[in-house]
């Protein structure tokens, strides 16, 4: 039952061939060394960039600090950051690897360089990080820092659950790292279809690591949902009603609750899977009674949520930005907030548009047709009511704001798109064609990697305490726009050409100008990518220059821009009292901002754990093991994972108080920075006269 | 006052007053978690109905499933209920580690004879050639009983921690909202079981 | 502080007998739900049909009994997100159990019928 390849107790599958230059040493054919020498560059990649980590840590000695300041900090705001880190890491992968696959293509004619196998391991693991370990940690993290702000909290509800959700995340993404240096990854695309996914077909270990990373991942992504959740339920400030929540936390709160409800029917059909190819059980194998038709059942319950789960957030995101940027307040607050909700409820009723043509009866198809076409209507809600924001307001063209503007144009193209998709006779046509991939990436780029994008030069300067720099940041932005519709506008007319999704090579001439296009799209998104690095590193280089420290560097609305940049531990000195929607702006307006406590109090915080990190270190040895059958690794893993957790409920000293004295010596410090600090309009908002203090955009025209 | 609730299902009350406050996010998020993993025996079931048919020339329902140890599951997870409320109810009225200790222990015997029955069942079944590599309806058998047996024994484990935890520290806070969410979570159990014992073996030997 | 008993208020010992009743009639009212259906199956006196159709009637109704008597669940005192969290789960599960069943049925019904129960 274990598939018949034989493995040994001791080594599991694990042998010589699992390196992944092995097979081009046996075989040293032309195509073999041309994969083998890509498969151990990028195996290369990886090692040396963990060896030099490890070499700059301890050369810089900052073992301690990262052990204390950061893996066991149960701080949002730090686990935040941990989020975003990891989300960039793993973006890098994804998109070195869609640039290799577009240029399998455009040079696909007849043949291309890559093989067959190699392609498909891109693929799949191009959608599984960009999915699993890039949307869900930059979502998750951005979530993690901002929205226990906005509500005025101290932290989410359960500090340490956080951090072990993040420790799951992170375990799961190092699965896929490893995959690419011992072993080969699933070929079975990121949605892991049977049979094919199935033993029988795919004996070797490449669908187990598909399964125990994105296991891993939904565990975390479950407990996170929860956490968000109870956070926005239980820890809002004092007179922070829910209808007083900036936009970005009900998107926060709405993507949470599909989290919860969602992440579920994955665990499911991966662990079902999983039963399948481990104990011979036949849920979706071809003989014994299987049905795979479960499996894209189950698959898409949860497969398409988990689209409103990437693409909410950054809805919330752009809802800040434009208001922001544009000096007003959010036009069409309700009606905002009702979309989301009711985006996030229909996406439940819609999930079969994903398996159109499986066979069921057209009605059923109709319906699914139907509910999924109601979806536009909330969508085009918002975006008229994005619009509005903008209309007669003091727009400034920020590198947010241009991730913006561009998300605006594109995802109008990509939802009309989908509502042609929607149809399930225009479907039968163009199913499995590059009209779908065309299709969904225009949703996920503008509307999930822009809005993380401006997200995260946004929050930048809160959380570090120094703006990014503005001139490579819009030329990213515009990198990313242009380089995605070149890219992705080519695939639409492939699609329609009828060019089948996840081709290795093609014999058709009529497609070869396209796939160039595309191709030259790739190179620029590739370019996007390098200016990031490059402005991250500028930017470091200039801190000093750009530094914040007042913390409301864009003329902020909501209550993070209240509090210093980077802001302390405990986010407020004194709980804010909330009375109004966007309370900083109207305090500002009142002159009110930036005030003394009457008093200060001591306070509580949780102490560091160092559970997380042991957890990720558990699940990441349970997942190794299981994946090479080494299960003399998997039994001490989860039992360690075990007693870690029953030890720590034997813990009664989890918190660590603040004195009342050191919270005033640093707010009065602070709020002498203040005082120190001139305001500045916004005609100065992208300059070194920004310190972090504005003129609110009311009061300007006085000034 | 009395009437002031903070979470679904058992309150505490004013009598103990930090538990109290403590409850009511640890509880909500419980809370939120079950529901989370209703949706995982929700779909289990839904397969489980799918599979139905899928016996593939194998042994079906009415050649594996032994009524009478049904009945006895049933009537072991029923009485752990009932004591586990009478625990509930030690520990917010009496406050009595005694009483409490006692229910507790009842509770713990009763989760772990039904344990018992269960795997003496599985065996059974296997034993009659109806192990879950046989067909697809007996694979969607062994996903969704077992894992409810999973759920039993990791809530017995927790039961156990916290006694131990009763002993060491007393009836703290922590112990307190411990056993408030392993009450929910037993009762979930239990009303996991009704789907269980209706829809999977009396349906099955109707 | 885990002493002998203390002593309870009138206000509180009403309470807990009100609390030890509900915990009684909840034991009472499930063995009935459970006696009922499994006598039914063990006896066989009904047709397979009516047979299944009160067993998932009483399983329903059990499960509010549960609900009610040991899990202290109504529709009357709850904060209101507590509820809404309770419902929109249900309604959850009734999309996905329901639309489930409804599509693989259907799918047997065109392609497998051998899937059939």
């Amino acid at each position: 039952m274990s598939g018949g390849a034989t493995w040994d107790p001791l080594l599991g599958r694990l042998g010589l061939d699992a390196l992944p230059f092995w097979s081009m040493i046996e075989h040293p054919t032309r195509p073999e060394i041309v994969n083998g020498s890509i498969a151990t560059a990028a195996a290369s990649v990886v090692v040396l960039g963990a060896l030099a980590v490890v070499v700059l840590v301890t050369r810089k000695g900052w073992w301690r600090a990262l052990w204390s300041d950061w893996l066991t900090s149960v701080d949002h705001k730090k686990i935040g950051i941990m989020y975003v880190v990891l989300a960039f890491v793993m973006l890098a992968r994804g998109v070195v690897e869609a640039v290799l696959m577009r240029a399998q293509q455009a040079f696909g004619l007849g043949g291309g360089f890559l093989s067959p196998e190699h392609f498909g391991q891109l693929f799949s693991t191009h959608g599984t990080i960009m999915i699993f370990f890039v949307a869900m940690p930059f979502l998750s993290g951005l979530i993690n820092f901002v929205m226990p702000l906005q509500i005025g909290a101290r932290d989410v509800s359960f500090p340490v659950l956080n951090s072990i959700s993040l420790g799951l995340t992170a375990a799961g993404a190092g699965l896929v790292m490893v995959s690419l240096v011992v072993g080969r990854f699933s070929t079975g695309g990121w949605s892991g279809y049977p049979p094919f996914t199935e033993l029988a077909y795919s004996p070797g270990v490449g669908p187990d690591y598909w399964i125990w990373s994105v296991t891993l991942s939904s565990l975390g992504s479950t407990l996170t949902g929860v956490n968000f959740a109870v956070t926005i339920y239980k820890q809002r400030a004092p007179g922070m009603h829910l209808f007083r929540m900036p936009l970005f936390c009900w998107t926060a709160l709405c993507t949470s609750i599909l989290m919860i409800f969602a992440m579920p029917p994955l665990t499911v059909a991966t662990l079902l899977l999983a039963l399948d190819r481990y104990a011979g059980f036949h849920f979706f194998t071809t003989t014994l009674g299987g049905d795979m038709m479960n499996y894209a059942n189950l698959f898409w319950l949860f497969g398409h949520p988990e689209v409103y789960i990437l693409i909410l957030p950054a809805f919330g995101v752009f809802s800040e930005v434009f208001s922001t940027f544009s000096g007003k307040r959010l036009y069409g607050y309700s009606s905002l907030v009702a979309a989301t909700m009711v985006i996030a409820v229909l996406s439940f009723t819609v999930w079969l548009h994903h398996f159109f043509t499986m066979g069921q009866d057209a009605d059923i198809n109709a319906a699914f047709g139907i509910a999924t076409m109601t979806i536009g209507i909330p969508t085009g809600v918002k975006v008229y009511d994005w619009l509005l924001t903008l209309f007669r307001g003091r727009v400034r063209l920020t590198t947010p704001m241009i991730y913006a503007l561009g998300f605006t144009v594109l995802f109008v193209v990509g939802g009309l798109s989908g509502i042609l998709l929607a149809n399930p006779t225009i479907d039968f046509q163009v199913h499995n064609t590059l009209f779908l991939v065309a299709h969904f990436h225009n949703m996920l780029v503008p509307g999930l990697l822009f809005g993380m994008l401006a997200g995260y030069s946004f929050w930048f300067p809160k959380a570090f305490g120094f703006r990014l720099d503005e001139r490579w940041g819009r030329i990213s932005a515009l990198a990313w726009i242009v380089g995605f519709m070149l890219a992705f506008f080519p695939l639409y007319a492939l699609g329609l050409l009828g060019m089948p999704r996840r081709m290795v090579a093609f014999f058709q001439p009529a497609y070869l100008p396209w796939t160039i296009a595309a191709g030259l799209g790739g190179l620029v998104i590739l370019f996007a990518l390098f200016s990031l690095v490059v402005q991250l590193r500028v930017s470091v280089g200039a801190r000093e220059a750009n530094r914040v420290p007042v913390g409301d560097p864009w003329d902020g609305r909501s209550l993070e821009w209240a509090t210093a940049a980077p802001p302390p531990e405990y986010n407020f000195p004194v709980l804010p009292e909330v009375g109004s929607r966007d309370p900083f702006m109207t305090a500002k307006e009142a002159g009110a901002a930036y005030q003394e406590p009457e008093a200060y109090e001591d306070i509580e915080m949780p102490a560091n754990s160092a559970l997380g990190a042991l957890l990720c270190l558990c699940g990441g040895a349970a997942g190794f093991g299981l994946v090479w059958y080494l299960f003399w690794l998997v039994v001490p893993a989860l039992a360690v994972a075990l007693g870690a957790l029953i030890a720590r409920s034997f813990l009664r000293r989890t918190t660590r108080t603040i004195a009342a004295g050191e919270v005033r010596r640093t707010h009065r410090h602070w709020l002498a920075e203040v005082s120190r600090t001139a305001a500045v309009t916004r005609a100065g908002e992208c300059d070194v006269r920004n310190r972090g203090r504005a003129v609110p955009a009311a009061l300007e025209a006085a000034e | 006052m009395s009437l002031q609730r903070r979470h679904p299902g058992l309150n505490l009350g004013a009598a103990h007053q930090e538990a109290d406050d403590a409850s009511e996010v640890l509880v909500f998020g419980f809370w939120v978690f079950m529901m989370s993993d209703l949706i995982v025996f929700g779909l289990l079931f839904a397969t489980y109905a799918t599979m139905l048919g899928a016996t593939a020339g194998g042994p079906g329902p009415r050649d594996l499933f032994d009524l009478r140890s049904a009945f006895v599951e049933t009537m072991l997870l029923l009485a752990s209920s009932f004591t586990f409320g009478m625990a509930s109810l030690a520990l917010k009225y009496r406050r009595d580690r005694g009483r409490l200790l006692f229910w507790l222990g009842l509770t713990l015997a009763l989760g772990a004879g039904f344990l018992g029955f269960e795997v003496h069942d599985f065996l059974a079944m296997i034993a009659k050639g109806g192990a879950p590599s046989r067909s697809g309806y007996l694979s969607a058998f062994f996903a969704l009983v077992p894992l409810h047996g999973l759920h039993v024994t990791a809530a017995s484990l927790w039961l156990v921690v916290l006694t131990v935890q009763s002993l060491v520290f007393g009836l703290d806070t922590r112990v307190k909202t411990g056993l408030l969410r392993l009450g929910i979570l037993w009762h979930f159990l239990d009303l996991i079981w009704i789907g269980i014992f209706s829809f999977v073996y009396l349906a099955g030997l109707a | 502080m885990s002493g002998g008993r203390q002593e309870l208020t009138p206000e509180a010992a009403r309470e807990r007998v009100q609390e030890l009743r509900a915990c009684v009639w909840g034991l009472g009212l499930a063995l009935l739900l459970t006696l009922v259906p499994f006598a039914l199956v063990a006896l066989g006196g009904l047709p397979r049909q009516p047979t299944l159709w009160t067993i998932g009637l009483l399983a329903l109704v059990q499960i509010v009994v549960h609900f009610r008597f040991f899990l202290h669940i109504d529709l009357s005192r709850q904060k209101r997100e507590d509820l809404q969290l309770i419902l929109f789960s249900l309604l959850i599960l009734l999309i996905m159990v329901g639309g489930t069943l409804w599509i693989i049925f259907d799918l047997y019904v065109r392609m497998m019928p051998a899937m059939l129960p």
